[in-house]
């Protein structure tokens, strides 16, 4: 087994980069199974592919959650239920 | 618009990645873990949660580099951008002297950023270097290891100095794709210099000046070493930029976790900022 202690890993931080992998494993999947991932006119007026809007997703929540820290402190909850619901209007709509 | 189907081309991307993950992937990854944790050194680390990325959100002295690094990005850009056009749009577009233009203004892009820091410094000192023996000598009270505006003056026109060839260069390539037929036209149509500007150089010019603005924003959004070298980061804070500060914090300070913390914030930052930058040109592409 490597020595990977170097990189400091904790549990929450290993489970944030599956969750990554795991999107994108999931975008593959999903892309898969139905395409349709050609990009489309979306509310903001962008034309974005599904790999966008995962962008989109991502950084957005990033930005929510760097928000609410600011603005709230801790806990995260507000912001994660936030976050959630720009996902999904994120790949519903934009 | 039809997918392509051979998605045969990934397998030739696999080394890059490999690269990436080495020189780019796995530092951001040690950073994360580190974003959340406490350490005294000695590989020894104590979780922390997201304390260090409130503490860095609230902190004055993150507030104020950051907007010190976003006017001087913005003095940079507002300055770098219409110079470099307009050295772009004199220099000679056929003839023997296109080739001495363009080694001139290729010239300040060779020299390493530490040299370019060090030579300004030199160059600007009030007592024994050209620049700031004259500025003296003409009666204005002129030296940037004391006077904030001074040093703020110093390190833009080194910025300007540094980097305005390279504006210069994308510019003129635009400019020299633009096809002969499109000066005659204009000029059958008696348009004028303005005009021919306005209405077929700069459309002509637009995605290069897109590259130019984004490489510009990027690398003086993240510059480190100039500044250093010529203020490091002086007279007090007043030319403390973010990656100056966050060297400090990192460096000088050992603070690991906060630097670390810091350093994510100020990479989504950017990330953001180029994101919205390059989607808002391409749409006007598309249109």
């Amino acid at each position: 087994m490597m020595d990977l202690t170097w990189m400091a890993w904790t549990w929450p931080t290993v489970a944030f980069f599956l969750f990554i992998l795991t999107c994108l494993i999931a975008m593959g999947l999903w892309e898969k199974q139905s395409p349709g991932g050609n990009p489309r006119r979306g509310v903001f007026g962008l034309d974005t592919t599904r790999g966008d809007r995962l962008f989109i997703s991502i950084l957005g929540s990033i930005f929510i959650f760097l928000g609410w820290l600011w603005a709230f402190s801790t806990p995260l909850w507000g912001a994660l239920v936030i976050a959630i619901v720009w996902w999904i209007f994120v790949f519903k709509r934009v | 618009m039809s997918k392509t189907t051979n998605q045969k081309a990934w397998i030739f991307v696999i080394p890059v990645i490999v690269l990436v993950a080495f020189n780019a992937l796995i530092p951001l990854m040690t950073v994360v873990n580190y974003s959340v944790q406490e350490t005294f050194g000695s590989n020894v680390f104590f979780w922390e949660g997201v304390k260090w990325f409130e503490q860095v959100l609230n902190s004055s002295r993150f507030h104020e580099s950051f907007l010190r690094q976003i006017f001087f990005t913005g003095t940079i850009l507002a300055i770098e951008i219409p110079l470099g056009i307009a050295v772009a749009l004199s220099m000679p577009k056929k003839g023997p002297w296109v080739s001495v233009c363009l080694v001139l203004m290729a010239l300040p892009l060779l020299i390493p950023w530490n040299v370019v820091g060090a030579m300004w410094n030199i160059f600007a000192l009030p007592d024994i270097g050209l620049l700031g023996r004259m500025i003296n000598g003409m009666g204005i009270d002129y030296n940037f290891t004391q006077q904030p505006v001074a040093a703020w003056m110093t390190t833009i026109a080194m910025d300007v100095w540094h980097w305005t060839s390279l504006v210069v260069l994308l510019a003129y390539a635009g400019l020299c794709s633009i096809p002969d037929a499109y000066y005659q036209a204009a000029k059958i149509d008696g348009a004028s210099a303005w005009a021919v500007f306005r209405h077929i150089q700069l459309p002509k010019m637009k995605r290069v000046l897109t590259i130019a603005i984004l490489l510009r924003f990027m690398d003086s959004f993240m510059i480190y070493t100039e500044p250093f070298v010529l203020t490091g980061g002086g007279p007090g804070n007043t030319t403390t930029f973010l990656s100056i500060d966050l060297v400090k914090i990192a460096l000088g300070q050992f603070d690991l976790g906060p630097a670390a913390a810091m350093s994510l914030i100020y990479f989504f930052i950017v990330l953001l900022v180029c994101w919205v930058f390059y989607t808002l040109m391409m749409r006007d592409e598309a249109e």
